[in-house]
């Protein structure tokens, strides 16, 4: 069980102590969100990625260069 | 001209944390900084930095406009969520940088942080993420406390908190 550092910031002292039964259930959550968060991230950039390479098919079929695809979607 | 102090700051030790509160802050100050330097031991590149305010983990709402290496886009929810930093898989003996600000912590209004934070990692995917976040609740603020998002603070993860003031 990992400890909870508390530092006073009035006195200074700094004590630790092991994790409460509710800080636990907390820490738990928190990875649950950790876990939510992850995805939302890798769900957003992998949306990113299908509409640039949709973006860069289509100009392409408009007859655009490589060139001239990249100048406007990177 | 505005003045920081430092009024705490802890270094993790061997055991690794939890969290890191700073309890008892002094309420002499305008602003409140926090600067840490961090790793988590849960196994993954990059794992979510959280925190608590006044010991309450409710009443809060973010937005954060990210850059991953590959991409850039903007996540939003209604945790105490302020960046992201290295976990046990990114690169060998790197830590993240992050640091938050969050202004008129003793006001009666709600309470708005801006923070930055980078992961430090030798790899394809790496974010970098400036956050806003909101508190509302209007209590002065007394404690703070740095949470892992996975996992604990690894030994060697630091946080200094400052105090502003314009004297």
């Amino acid at each position: 069980m990992a400890d909870v550092i508390e530092v006073n910031c009035e006195t200074g002292e700094v004590t630790t102590r092991p994790q409460t039964d509710e800080e636990i259930a907390a820490a738990k959550a928190a990875a649950a969100q950790a876990e939510a968060d992850a995805k939302a991230k890798a769900d957003a950039d992998a949306a990113i990625a299908k509409a640039k390479a949709s973006a860069q098919a289509k100009l392409t079929a408009l007859g655009l260069t490589a060139d001239e695809v990249a100048a406007l979607v990177g | 001209m505005a003045t920081y102090n430092l009024i705490a700051s802890q270094v993790v030790g061997s055991g690794g944390a939890s969290s890191v509160t700073f309890s008892s802050i002094p309420n002499t100050y305008t602003d409140l900084k926090v600067v840490a330097s961090t790793q988590q031991t849960g196994a993954a590149t990059t794992a979510s930095l959280n925190l608590t305010l006044n010991g309450s983990s409710s009443g809060f709402t973010y937005r954060a406009l990210q850059g991953s290496g590959s991409g850039a886009s903007s996540i939003n929810g209604s945790t105490g969520y302020w960046g992201q930093g290295d976990a046990a898989s990114a690169t060998a003996n790197t830590f993240g940088n992050a640091e938050f600000y969050l202004p008129n912590y003793t006001s009666s209004n709600y309470k708005s942080i801006s923070a930055d934070t980078v992961d430090e990692n030798n790899i394809a995917a790496a974010y970098a993420q400036f956050t806003a976040l909101l508190w509302s609740n209007t209590a002065a603020i007394t404690s703070v406390s740095l949470v892992s998002g996975n996992g604990n603070w690894a030994q060697y993860s630091t946080f200094y908190l400052y105090g502003i003031k314009n004297s």
